[in-house]
C-alpha cells in the first residue's frame, strides 16, 4: 500500500499550477517514475497533482514554422511512433523506443521523462545520502559499476536515467513552462542540475512549475540525428553508454555538429570534444578515431565504472561511421 | 493459470471452464457496449475534475470488461488493487509491484500498462480489459487457446500477464513478426523461462484470432 495523500486533478493550468506551489505536493503525468518513489519512501508527498484532466498537455502536431510541438502528456510510445517524429527527428524516435519496457512507454510521458528522479541503487534504497539530505555519497566509495564517469565531481556520481532528453537536447529542443510567474522557456538542455550546483535537485524547475509542451525547431535540410543506447539487456535497462547525435551533413563532410550522451554524468552530458573534432571534417577513419579519444578527454571514471570509457569510444565510432555513409 | 488448470483434460481450442469467473462478470455487462462505444468516439478522453482528500474513500466509476463498476477508493489504491480486492477479479496477478515483471499488465483503452503503477482513480473514464475479459462466457479467447496449446508456461503465474501483452500486440499489430513478438512482450518477465513457447503461443494466437 502507498503511503497516504490528497489527490487532485484540475481542468486548467493555473489551478495546476496554484496546487502544485505548495509544500510537499508532486505533479503526476504518467505516474510511472512517481508511484514507485512513493512506495519506495523516497519523496515526501502530502499531495498528488494530476496533469490529466488538461487537454492542452496532449498531442504532436507540427507548427507554422515547420517544427514540431509535443504535449507533455504524449506517452513515451506515442513520441516513438510518431509519423512526423520519425520523418522529421529519427534521432528521438529511436530514444523514445528504447526507453524501459512497452508498458512503460505506453504509460510514461515525454514531460515525466525529462524530470525521472535518479535510480541509484543508494538513492532508491535505504540510505540517507548526499541526494536526499544525507552526509555523504554512498556510491563514490561503493557499488558504482553503472554511475557516472563525467560531471560528477566527486560529489554524487548518478546517471541522468533519460534517453529522450539527451536527443531532445542535441536537437535544440525547448520547454514551454507554466508557473506562478506565468509562461517561460527553458531549453531542454538548460534544464537539469549538476551536483555542484545544487545537489538536492535535478532539474531547474521551482515549485509549482509545469512543463505544457516540448517545442522542436525546424529540422534542417540536412540535419541528421540518431540515438544509440548500450544496456545489459534489451528490455527495463537504462542506459549504461547511449549517444544522440544531431549533425548537419554536406555529404559525408560535417556542417554543424550537437553530441549528447546518456549514461554518462549527472545530467545529459555535452560532449564539446567530439563536437570540435567532428565540425567541418568528413566523417573519414582519421575523424572518427580523433572521436574515438575525444569522446573520454576529461573522464573521471570510478574504480569500478572505467569500461564505460571503451563502451563511449565503440558507440561513437559505430554511430559516426553509420552517419558518414551514404544514405 | 494454476495447476488446477493444467489438470484438466479436456482444454484446447474447445476452451474450458474457468471457475469463479461467473461471480465476477454478474454486474451491467448489457450497459457496457454502449458506455464503450461512447468513450470510444472521444479522441483523446480526458478525465473529469477530482479532489480527493487522503485515507478518505470516494466512488468512482470504473469501466472494466465492457461493464461499468462505482466502488469506494482511497486516492492511493492502484487499479492493481481495486480489481483484486475490490471485485475480486484476481487473474491479473500481483509481483514486483513495481513495474518491472509485467504480472500485472492489463489493456486501457486496448493498450498494456502495468496495473501496479497506475492509480485507480487516474483510470476513471478508460476502458481497462483483464484477462477475465477476454474470455466469452465459458470459452477462453484465442490468446488464451494459444498458451494452453503451445504450453507455455510452467508455473504460470506470469502467464495472465503475458497473456495481456499478447492481446495488446496483437489488437495493434494482427500479424507480427518474430521481433516485433519478442519486444511485445519485453515487458514481461517469466522466472521458468517459458520465452520460446510463449513467442510460439503469439504466433499461434496471431493465426487462431484470424479465424
Amino acid at each position: 500500500m502507498l503511503p497516504s495523500f490528497s489527490y487532485v486533478r484540475p481542468e486548467t493550468v493555473k489551478d495546476t499550477v496554484k496546487h502544485a506551489s505548495a509544500r510537499g505536493a508532486a505533479l503526476h503525468a504518467g505516474g510511472t517514475d512517481l508511484i514507485g518513489c512513493l512506495r519506495e519512501g523516497i519523496m515526501d508527498v502530502d499531495k498528488v497533482v494530476s496533469l490529466s484532466a488538461l487537454a492542452d498537455l496532449y498531442g504532436i502536431r507540427e507548427t507554422a514554422d515547420d517544427g514540431l510541438t509535443i504535449g507533455a502528456l504524449a506517452t513515451i510510445t506515442e513520441v516513438a511512433e510518431n509519423p512526423l517524429v520519425r520523418n522529421k527527428y529519427p534521432g528521438l524516435a529511436q530514444g523514445a523506443s528504447e526507453v524501459a519496457s512497452p508498458q512503460l512507454r505506453n504509460q510514461g510521458t515525454l514531460g515525466g521523462n525529462l524530470c525521472q528522479k535518479p535510480r541509484c541503487w543508494y538513492y532508491r534504497g535505504e540510505f540517507h545520502c548526499l541526494r536526499k539530505g544525507g552526509d555523504m555519497c554512498y556510491a563514490l566509495a561503493g557499488e558504482h559499476q553503472f554511475h557516472a564517469v563525467f560531471g560528477h565531481d566527486r560529489i554524487c556520481v548518478i546517471t541522468h536515467p533519460s534517453d529522450t532528453a539527451p536527443v531532445l537536447a542535441a536537437l535544440g529542443a525547448k520547454l514551454r513552462v507554466a508557473g506562478p510567474d506565468g509562461g517561460k522557456t527553458i531549453a531542454v538542455e538548460n534544464l537539469h542540475v549538476p551536483p555542484r550546483d545544487n545537489v538536492l535537485t535535478e532539474t531547474v524547475l521551482g515549485p509549482g512549475e509545469v512543463i505544457t509542451r516540448i517545442d522542436l525547431p525546424r529540422p534542417a535540410a540536412n540535419l541528421k540525428s540518431s540515438y544509440r543506447k548500450v544496456r545489459a539487456r534489451r528490455s527495463w535497462d537504462f542506459a549504461l553508454a547511449g549517444v544522440a547525435l544531431a549533425l548537419e551533413m554536406d555529404g559525408d563532410r560535417v556542417e554543424n555538429s550537437r553530441v549528447f550522451l546518456s549514461g554518462a554524468a549527472p545530467i545529459p552530458w555535452r560532449s564539446r570534444s567530439v563536437e570540435n573534432v567532428i565540425r567541418g571534417r568528413r566523417l573519414d577513419d582519421k575523424t572518427i578515431a580523433e572521436a574515438r579519444a575525444a569522446i573520454v578527454e576529461n573522464a573521471d571514471p570510478l574504480p569500478g565504472n572505467t569500461y564505460k570509457l571503451e563502451l563511449f569510444k565503440g558507440v561513437i565510432e559505430e554511430e559516426l561511421s553509420a552517419m558518414g555513409r551514404p544514405e | 493459470m494454476g495447476s488446477d488448470d493444467q489438470g484438466n483434460n479436456d482444454v484446447g481450442r474447445s476452451g474450458f471452464t474457468r471457475r469463479g469467473f461467473i461471480q465476477i462478470m454478474g454486474t451491467g455487462a448489457v450497459s457496457a457496449s454502449l458506455a464503450g462505444a461512447a468513450i470510444a468516439a472521444r479522441s483523446k478522453p480526458v478525465p473529469p475534475e477530482k479532489v480527493m482528500d487522503a485515507e478518505n474513500t470516494v466512488k468512482i466509476s470504473l469501466h472494466v470488461n465492457g461493464a461499468q463498476h462505482a466502488v469506494l477508493v482511497e486516492s492511493r489504491w492502484t487499479l492493481l488493487y481495486v480489481l483484486r480486492e475490490a471485485f475480486g477479479m484476481t487473474g491479473t496477478k500481483e509481483g514486483c509491484s513495481r513495474g518491472e515483471c509485467g504480472a500485472c499488465t492489463v489493456l486501457i483503452d486496448g493498450i498494456p500498462r502495468y496495473a501496479c503503477m497506475t492509480l485507480a482513480v487516474e483510470a476513471e473514464g478508460r476502458r481497462i480489459t483483464t484477462l477475465e475479459g477476454l474470455m466469452s462466457g465459458e470459452q477462453l479467447g484465442p490468446v488464451q487457446n494459444a498458451f494452453l496449446e503451445e504450453d507455455a508456461y510452467q508455473c504460470g503465474y506470469c502467464t495472465p500477464g503475458q497473456i495481456m501483452a499478447v492481446e495488446g500486440l496483437l489488437r495493434k499489430n494482427p500479424t507480427p513478426s518474430l521481433d516485433e513478438i519478442r519486444i511485445g512482450v519485453s515487458g514481461n518477465l517469466c522466472r521458468c523461462g517459458a520465452y520460446t513457447h510463449i513467442f510460439r503461443a503469439a504466433q499461434k494466437a496471431a493465426d487462431l484470432k484470424k479465424r
